[in-house]
């Protein structure tokens, strides 16, 4: 039995708000969301979509509130159990897709699944020593996701995930986290365009 | 262990790779003293006197030509995001990302130290001596290099702001390893004591440099 399929996660934030640059984002924020569910964040541009993600993901201080992971591993803190996928896509472009995703494996540790089956996954397994500055965004964007599916964590946090992809990887993608919510995992993402799955939405600073 | 080694391999390999830092710095120092004879003049003598000297200096400014990246290019792409996540504590993961530059564009330099030494007229002892010290106060060249890098990310400020940070932080360093190759040279000082202080300099920075550049790093996270 594979540890990260055990329990029922639920992440929580009370009144959290969010300053960047000396402007109040947002504030008073409330939100949950459960394994097996898939949170969809709306809102206009600026209205702190990327900082809502960045504040769970531990890469901003929350102003205010609180950000709680129940159900968890114990041993760890809640940044380490969640996947980051933001606008930038992590590639060095000197090394070759495997390697990439072969270091990220390596330095993130954690449970692994097979990088090789992953590139299958994502449609990437013709470029494996392809070096990464020869990939199109919308290949890079899948060699990303090929991260999520090699190292596995329960919480993924996407932002803008389907950007660059084309419709077969948009479908492609949304199999990928039917699949990743079927095992009992959490995905929040940041988004404009429809998901592809069914999911929760969570609409930020009021009407578009 | 194994996510500090793959960090260590992955910034290697990249600074190896066409484009890498690690070629960029050896050959900044090729040109700085290679260039030096020409406008010094034909005194052996004279160049043999400021050969220390012109080898410390053209090995400081080789390796701080290449620090600047260190964090802004993991800071670009995104690397640095999941880096700070990760369970590594940062750090370890700052002291092996200086430890991987140091392998890359430090100890290159080194290597080439025997061979710049014949074009400054340095004899063999001189040019170990030079070597030696260059082995033990690079590492604090790139490890308080590395506060000024963490800075530079934190500030949006490239590389121009990182110079003026470090610049004074080595220059302890660079003091006391021209002194303590001239000892080994001329004399008349003992070698071992500049040798010493330029060691602890080193050592300070071992155990500073990645406490202050996962501080800066933290501090600026956006």
């Amino acid at each position: 039995m594979s540890g990260s399929n055990q329990g029922k996660l639920q992440l929580s934030g009370r009144g959290v708000a969010c300053v960047r640059g000396g402007r109040e984002v947002f504030s008073g924020l409330d939100f949950a969301a459960v394994s097996g569910e898939a949170v969809a964040v709306t809102g206009r541009n600026g209205s702190g979509k990327t900082s809502l993600l960045r504040l769970i993901a531990g890469l901003l201080i929350p102003a205010g509130g609180t950000i709680i992971l129940d159900g968890g591993d114990a041993e760890m803190t809640l940044p380490e159990q969640c996947h980051y996928l933001g606008h930038r896509d992590a590639l060095k472009p000197a090394l070759s897709v495997k390697e990439n995703l072969a270091f990220w494996a390596d330095f993130l540790g954690g449970e692994r699944g097979d990088a090789a089956a992953s590139l299958t996954a994502v449609g990437l397994d013709h470029a494996t020593h392809l070096p990464a500055a020869f990939l199109s965004a919308g290949q890079r964007r899948r060699l990303s996701l090929a991260r999520l599916l090699t190292i596995r964590r329960r919480i993924w946090l996407l932002d803008e995930p389907t950007t660059a992809l084309d419709v077969a990887g948009q479908d492609m993608f949304g199999g990928l986290m039917r699949e990743h919510l079927a095992r009992g995992g959490m995905i929040i993402a940041a988004t404009h365009a429809p998901l592809g799955i069914d999911s929760r939405e969570l609409r930020i600073g009021g009407a578009v | 262990m194994t996510a500090l080694a793959a960090l260590i391999r992955r910034d290697i390999r990249i600074a190896l790779r066409v484009g890498g830092g690690a070629l960029i710095g050896v050959l900044f120092f090729l040109t700085v003293v290679v260039l030096m004879p020409f406008a010094v003049g034909p005194d052996l003598a004279l160049l043999s006197r400021l050969g220390p000297a012109i080898l410390w200096l053209g090995a400081l400014l080789a390796s701080l030509l290449t620090l600047d990246r260190l964090f802004m290019a993991d800071h670009e792409d995104g690397s640095l995001d999941l880096i700070t996540m990760s369970r590594t504590p940062l750090e370890l993961a700052c002291a092996a990302k200086a430890l991987a530059h140091w392998l890359a564009a430090g100890l290159p330099l080194i290597v080439a130290t025997p061979v710049l030494g014949l074009l400054l007229n340095l004899d063999m002892v001189a040019t170990g001596a030079v070597a030696l010290t260059l082995l033990a106060g690079t590492p604090a060249l790139t490890f308080t290099g590395m506060i000024g890098a963490g800075l530079a990310v934190t500030l949006h400020r490239g590389g121009l702001l990182m110079a003026v940070l470090v610049l004074p932080l080595s220059i302890p360093v660079l003091i006391f390893g021209v002194a303590a190759s001239q000892a080994a040279i001329v004399g008349p000082m003992t070698f071992g004591a500049p040798f010493s202080i330029l060691c602890a300099l080193s050592l300070v920075s071992l155990v500073v440099g990645p406490f202050a550049a996962a501080a800066s790093l933290r501090h600026g996270l956006d």
